[in-house]
């Protein structure tokens, strides 16, 4: 609480606009010496903000960006509780606990009548990635002590299609990334290739449900099987995690009877993102393991409290309680039938959108049927126009439609990707093919940037380019242009 | 958006929330219910029993802000669906998060130009923070190392016993040998002395805390830079200095600016804080910044091109919520120096009030120094049957959750409580605090011990004046660590 100073006494009776806040140079690299009046404060930040894109808009990002205002109200009264005082919160802590219980059994976790699971909530996947390969890490290593062979050089099999944060946890842990290619219509990853490179220095395979590109689904099923043949010949005990980040509260309600979780014997560890279909804010993730052994006892530090043992493995230490809450919210509000109506609903919305963007015959349909609710569609033809014009010009709109190439080896493939989220209703979906339609009349009149570099190019080279080459000239200009941006989107 | 459907009991969103028979019924604890509930029950039940947990602005265990400005709490909630992972979309917050890297680079005096920009990123919390900083120093130690043709597997990190446990996780996860100086009684903090010591060529730095977790102490980081600077020179081996400054970070600048611990000196090359303890924002947001671009290596960070511009990344969590970042650029701006310089030195002011108000009980010894983080942490004098436990037990009956610790090795038979001083803890509820400790004195010594009672001991009674050896002292304090250690944790709360 500031002590008032009396410098500029009739300061404070000035409007917001009228005072001389609005006027100062905004501080950016030194804190500024003095204080300010909290609600020129406020506006000053409120305003600048408005140039931030508008969340609901944005269709690159999985993460939810709505909630009832029921659920804004607790996430508020909740602002100021750090999540880990498990001693002062313990109804919060018995919620995330509950969440997490809950979390297992939606996954089939073999569990008896009283067990509890064991997981924990986290920041997001990201930090649930890092507990789980760690743990697979730690087991691997004693398993290796064991045999009295070497640490020192574990690896980790996944596809290309992985997100940026599988990436993450090789570098920072320091475990070889052993990636298994794509290929042009095949963007996930290939369980046969995936099982012929497991080696013994391999810690786990991981599997995605949802890959963050096109949506798809991976054959876990095929997955287990296959490495169950190769772990009885080779003796490795080579087990699987699947990233379920996006899928993990898309597929028990929409694919029952999809086998890809604990049902299949070599899962042993499960991550899914609380804030993307778990329909919560950012700033929540889950991670369960099938069961206690899966989870080495040294990694976990021990809290007693009041007589009950709460273990707890997380990164993170202080943090806020809200999302937790929020989570518990959803799972008792909704309940089974809610998420099941939400997940079709969103399935009709990118049902009609695909049909929409098909009949403007100018696309390829990339993202498959069954999978996360989203339409990754590519141009037909990339000669003239490309995708990244098209996401450009979308944003006159106020559309946010991020334009990627495919990782390795379909680096020539280049997709917009729409995300169907909770609160993109049918309307925006219409409105949105409406300003497809109107963005590819402006361009068909606009001279191609693309067809100048080419033949800039071409009299430049000489050489005779094949179709193929020349799109991957194009690509590579784009890239350039876009770099790095285009697969580190969660 | 659910679909909603006729329901068979028709006139149920009639009925008023407590006449709902949602008051009646046990919600699923272990798996989803079936069906889904009205939004207003979902709230009034949930809302039901968060009521039973503590107090936030009563626990004064905790460094952690519980109060914010209205004006503050609506920009939260305004930004509340911002992924601030995705830069692309939200430039002006990414913006705020690097001005605000900068602010507190400038303000731990990094060498940098006027508009040079510093190195650093907003965390989670100081966890995340150490851990990058860990990270860095460990990458850094084996690219030498390599460089050298030495070995590199076997890294360690010196550091105090009085670490706050996130170091024991760095050093567990990341497979760092933790080598911690114990302490002793009536020393609780870091001897640089004994740190310098114990350095040797696998070590990746010393850690020295700006603001120790148990009695708010500032370690003497000057002079274990002096130490190891000399150490250094003799041996060739360029050991750094990290400063865990998570509660310190934000006091030490404002009340105590000529004592250097920052990047004034020259083997400081990391610092972290938690903005959510004394940068008084809510909890979720911490802050590492680097001395230069050298100090953090190129290959742990992450490229992403943002129109043109190169934004390095380098951080353990991804998706996150936006909100306490500009939670805490709200702070530096509408505070600025003098407003933070105020803030600290009225919780140094009522501090000061809480420790004389604990004093003139005389049965406090106190624990604590004056200059540190503002708490007071207080044991019993003397002899007593009755412990700290006891009293932070009967102290959460009027509602205060004051936590009772012992310390770590080699002081185990000290056991302290500790209040700490929050922005929003004002002289009124110091007043109240002190009335109440008084209160709970007075009942505890009409009551016999229990703790005799419960190891079954002979019937001390009403002993007070007797002096007791240290050794039945330290029966007592077993008896009662054990009783509580059944129960609660210990030393690691932040």
């Amino acid at each position: 609480m500031v002590l008032a100073t009396n410098s500029d006494s009739e300061e404070h009776l000035h409007s917001t606009f009228a005072s001389r806040y609005v006027r100062a140079v905004v501080p950016r690299f030194t804190m500024p010496n003095n204080s300010m009046p909290k609600d020129a404060a406020y506006q000053v930040i409120s305003d600048e903000l408005m140039l931030d894109g508008n969340p609901r808009l944005n269709l690159a990002s999985f993460v939810t960006t709505w909630m009832e205002p029921e659920c804004d109200k607790l996430i508020h009264e909740s602002v100021n509780k750090n999540y880990v005082d498990m001693d002062e919160y313990p109804v919060t802590t018995e919620l995330q606990n509950r969440c997490v219980n809950m979390i297992a059994n939606l996954f089939h976790a073999p569990m008896g009548e009283e067990e509890a699971a064991i997981g924990c909530g986290t920041v997001g996947s990201s930090e649930a990635i890092m507990l789980a390969g760690l743990a697979f890490k730690r087991k691997w290593q004693q398993r290796r002590r064991a045999q009295g062979l070497p640490t020192d050089n574990p690896n980790i099999v996944t596809g290309a299609n992985v997100q940026v944060c599988w990436e993450k946890f090789a570098r920072y842990f320091e475990v070889e990334l052993k990636e298994v290619k794509l290929s042009e219509g095949y963007y996930v990853m290939d369980p046969a290739k995936a099982v012929e490179m497991v080696d013994e220095n391999t810690i786990c395979v991981a599997a995605i449900l949802g890959s963050t590109l096109t949506g798809e689904f991976e054959d876990v099923k095929l997955l287990n099987d296959l490495l169950a043949e190769k772990n009885a010949e080779t003796g490795w005990d080579v087990a699987i995690h699947v990233d379920a980040a996006s899928g993990g509260f898309i597929a028990p309600f929409l694919y029952p009877d999809l086998e890809w979780d604990f049902r299949l014997p070599w899962v042993k560890s499960i991550n899914v993102s609380g804030h993307k279909y778990g329909l919560v804010y950012a700033g929540v993730g889950w991670i369960v393991w099938r069961t206690k052994d899966d989870l080495p006892e040294d990694l976990v530090f021990h809290i007693n409290y009041l007589g009950a043992d709460q273990p707890t493995f997380t990164l993170n230490f202080s943090k806020g309680s809200s999302q937790i809450i929020a989570q518990y919210y959803q799972f008792i509000r909704l309940g089974f039938e809610g998420y099941k109506n939400i997940m079709e609903n969103c399935m009709d919305n990118a049902r009609r959108l695909r049909e929409g963007i098909e009949m403007t015959g100018k696309f390829d349909i990339v993202s498959k049927d069954i999978g996360v609710p989203l339409v990754a569609f590519s141009l037909k033809d990339s000669s003239k126009h490309t995708v990244f014009e098209i996401a450009e010009s979308l944003r006159k709109f106020g559309w946010i439609i991020p334009a990627y190439t495919m990782p390795a080896d379909a680096q020539h493939i280049a997709v917009l990707r729409v995300v169907i989220r909770e609160d993109f209703s049918r309307g925006l979906a219409d409105r949105l093919i409406t300003h497809i339609i109107q963005v590819l009349k402006e361009i068909d009149g606009l001279p191609s940037r693309v067809a100048h570099l080419a033949a800039a190019a071409a009299v430049s080279g000489g050489e005779v380019k094949t179709a193929k080459m020349s799109l991957e000239d194009i690509t590579k200009y784009w890239k350039r242009l876009v770099e790095h941006k285009r697969n580190i989107v969660c | 958006m659910v679909l909603s459907q006729t329901t068979p009991e028709s006139n149920e969103p009639v009925s008023s929330t407590f006449g709902s028979r949602y008051a009646l019924t046990a919600l699923p604890k272990y798996e989803i219910g079936e069906s889904s509930i009205p939004k207003d029950a979902a709230y009034q039940i949930i809302k039901d029993e968060l009521m039973l947990d503590g107090n936030p602005r009563l626990n004064l265990a905790s460094f952690v802000t519980t109060w914010m400005e209205p004006e503050c709490d609506k920009l939260i909630m305004d930004s509340i669906n911002k992924n601030y992972v995705d830069m692309d979309e939200y430039p002006v917050t990414t913006e705020l998060q690097n001005r605000c890297v900068n602010m507190i680079a400038r303000l731990f005096n990094a060498p940098l130009g006027d508009t040079e920009t510093a190195m650093g990123v907003g965390t989670v919390g100081s966890s995340e923070a150490i851990m990058l900083a860990g990270l860095a120093f460990k990458r850094n130690w084996q690219n030498k190392r390599k460089a050298e043709g030495k070995t590199y597997d076997k890294p360690n990190i010196v550091t105090g016993a009085n670490v706050q446990v996130c170091w024991e996780k760095f050093a567990r996860y990341f497979e760092v040998e933790l080598k911690e100086i114990k302490l002793s009684e009536g020393y609780y903090v870091m001897d640089p002395e004994k740190a310098v010591e114990m350095v040797d060529e696998n070590t990746i730095c010393v850690a020295a805390i700006l603001g120790s977790t148990l009695t708010g102490e500032f370690e003497d980081v000057k002079r274990l830079n002096h130490l190891l600077v000399k150490k250094n020179d003799a041996t060739g081996w360029n050991t750094p200095i990290h400063v865990d400054a998570a509660s310190g970070g934000f006091i030490a600048p404002f009340i105590y600016p000529e004592l250097e611990w920052d990047f004034r000196l020259p083997l400081v090359k990391s610092i972290n804080v938690s903005g959510h303890k004394y940068g008084l924002v809510y909890a979720g947001i911490g802050w590492v910044v680097w001395r230069t671009q050298h100090d953090l290596p190129d290959e742990l960070i992450f490229h992403i091109n943002y129109l043109g511009a190169d934004q390095p990344t380098f951080t353990l969590n991804f998706s996150k919520g936006s909100s306490q970042i500009i939670a805490q650029y709200y702070q530096l701006i509408r505070l600025g120096f003098e407003g933070y310089k105020n803030v600290m030195q009225n919780c140094r002011e009522n501090m000061l009030v809480l420790k004389e108000g604990i004093e003139k009980t005389e049965r406090f010894n106190i624990v604590s120094k004056d200059v540190g983080v503002p708490l007071v942490a207080f044991s019993l004098k003397g002899q007593s049957f009755h412990s700290e436990f006891e009293i932070s037990e009967m102290l959460r009956r009027f509602g205060w959750i004051v936590p009772a610790y012992t310390m770590p090795a080699d002081a185990q038979h000290i056991t302290v409580l500790r209040v700490v001083i929050r922005e929003d803890f004002s002289r009124t509820l110091a007043e109240r605090l002190v009335a109440d400790i008084l209160k709970v004195l007075h009942e505890l010594d009409t009551l016999p011990s229990k703790i005799s009672r419960k190891m079954g001991a002979e019937d001390f009674g009403n002993v007070k004046g007797k002096k007791v050896k240290r050794e039945k002292l330290m029966e007592v304090i077993v008896g009662w660590r054990k009783f509580v250690k059944d129960r609660k944790k210990m030393n690691g709360v932040c």
